[in-house]
């Protein structure tokens, strides 16, 4: 099967919104398959559904041939010993330093001996450039260090999938390029099934392999980064060149501006 | 039009209440009902009985001290105006042990190590440290929570212990080395009328509201919205609802013990 991941008629709302209206959607094994679009369309939802946090209302999700959203909770969780996951704040754990956030994974679903362990760590702190960084507390960390470092933390049990939750926002522009970089050797490197969420065109489109762009709950449009260039949708040309106004309005919905006024 | 719009708010309240009561009650049986894995829990709940409880016990001890030492004031004043002062012992004693040893070491409780745990469980959840745990494959309920429900559980009876040792010896203080009480007929008094059902009945109480306070705690960081003033909303509702919890069950718990129901 060359897709780790597929997605069919996939229909999701929250509080009475539409976020996913029957989309389908492909994730090749191997290959960095970006899904981009505006704020607020619903990427890191899809990131959610895809790890079994939340259930779709219609639809199928299966990772590596399982049904995600059927699974029992001790297969769900099973299974997401495959899984890493990179979030948007790090959410590293507070209360425990860089050594301990890595060594976590390792601790709780392994019975290796702690030697092993700080080797296994020191690798993969040594992988993100962040080995003497491995005494300090998270806190201590700069927004990109702190990434890193959760990016060292997702890898630790070599999973078979990394999703990325906006790894690029916020980041100053040599942050932004380590973890590019960092995206694009782990996946070449170790052949992981990458899933990049984010609405930072240039970079997501200088490393993806495929990409999804969704807005309105629908995937307006798809393709290798070259194809998706010259796509002739509106929407997809006014979010690629970052266009303030179009198919896409600068205004929320809203009354007449004159009736408004007066009212 | 307006008195339908209550209804409509006063309906929209109550389902809310309802849906809470039903989330909290699914907390707690999901809990509960967990398979036990004591090799690896016993490190978890030795850290947070030493959050919990072994931190609180400056506040604990120190308010069963003044809290003894008023009893001891004002009881030895209002005995001693019917030449019945050497029956302190005896009043100190009931009043710590039935009622307040459980109930004062509850709120107290809930006030220091209950708006901790709400505020420590919520800022877990809103900066996402409990749904990177889920999607590392290990459950928050176990990891997290279930230490911290157990550890409240276990610390409350035992602040409660040391709660009414301090308070006692507080009295004793007040009455036998300030105010000239014979120290022998304190203690042959309140041995003669506080007999062992007395000090079950309290750790019985203070079980329950350490279960109770802690359930409260741990759910309302669970269950917070993950914002800033969702976690300060959260924590304020613990040191309410469980100070009403408490003095509701004390209530009830006092009337059961007592023969009364």
């Amino acid at each position: 099967m060359s897709n780790l991941v597929n997605i069919q008629g996939l229909y999701f709302n929250r509080s009475g919104r539409t976020i996913f209206s029957d989309i389908d959607l492909n994730i090749s094994r191997g290959k960095i398959t970006a899904i981009m679009g505006p704020s607020g369309c619903g990427k890191t939802t899809l990131l959610r559904l895809i790890g079994g946090q939340l259930k779709p209302k219609r639809g199928s999700i299966y990772v590596d041939g399982q049904l995600i959203n059927r699974l029992p909770r001790t297969r769900l969780y099973e299974i997401r010993r495959k899984m890493g996951v990179l979030f948007q704040s790090g959410a590293l754990f507070t209360n425990i330093n860089v050594f301990e956030n890595i060594a976590f994974p390792l601790r709780e679903h392994t019975e290796l001996a702690d030697f092993m362990i700080r080797d296994i760590v020191l690798m993969k702190l040594q992988s993100v450039g962040l080995r003497g960084a491995k005494n300090l507390m998270p806190n201590q960390l700069s927004g990109g260090m702190a990434r890193r470092v959760a990016l060292a933390r997702a890898i630790a049990l070599d999973p078979e999938l990394i999703m990325y939750d906006e790894p690029f926002t916020g980041l100053d522009p040599i942050a932004r390029g380590v973890i590019v970089k960092l995206v694009s050797d782990l996946n070449q490197a170790l052949g992981i099934t990458t899933i990049l969420v984010s609405h930072d065109v240039k970079e997501a489109l200088s490393i993806a392999d495929y990409i999804y762009v969704i807005a309105s709950g629908k995937i307006i449009g798809q393709g290798a980064p070259e194809k998706l260039r010259e796509d002739k949708n509106p929407e997809v040309q006014q979010f690629l060149r970052g266009l303030p106004d179009g198919v896409v309005p600068f205004h929320y919905p809203a009354i007449d501006y004159t009736q408004d006024l007066l009212s | 039009m307006l008195i339908l719009d209550k209804l409509r708010l006063l309906g929209q309240v109550g389902l809310e209440l309802l849906m809470s009561l039903g989330r909290s009650g699914l907390f707690l049986t999901q809990l509960l009902i967990r398979k036990p894995q004591f090799k690896r829990s016993f490190p978890l709940l030795i850290e947070q009985l030493y959050f919990i409880g072994v931190l609180s016990l400056v506040i604990i001890a120190l308010s069963g001290l003044f809290i003894g030492m008023v009893v001891g004031l004002q009881g030895y004043n209002t005995l001693n105006g019917f030449g019945a002062s050497e029956q302190l012992g005896q009043l100190v004693a009931l009043s710590v042990v039935r009622e307040l040893g459980p109930v004062v070491t509850a709120l107290l409780f809930a006030g220091r190590a209950g708006s901790a745990l709400t505020a420590e469980v919520g800022l877990m959840k809103s900066t996402e440290q409990l749904a990177s745990m889920e999607m590392m494959g290990v459950d928050p309920l176990w990891r997290v929570i279930a230490p911290r429900f157990w550890g409240g559980f276990i610390a409350m009876p035992l602040l409660m212990v040391i709660f009414s040792a301090v308070a006692i010896w507080g009295g004793y203080l007040v009455g036998v080395v300030w105010l000239g009480v014979d120290g022998g007929t304190f203690w042959s008094a309140m041995q003669a009328t506080v007999n062992f059902n007395d000090v079950v009945n309290g750790i019985i109480k203070s079980i329950v509201f350490g279960g109770v306070v802690t359930w409260i705690a741990v759910f309302q960081g669970y269950d917070t919205v993950p914002t800033a003033q969702g976690i300060g909303l959260a924590t304020t509702r613990t040191v309410v609802y469980s100070s009403l919890a408490v003095l509701g069950l004390d209530f009830i718990l006092t009337a059961v013990m007592m023969g009364g129901w």
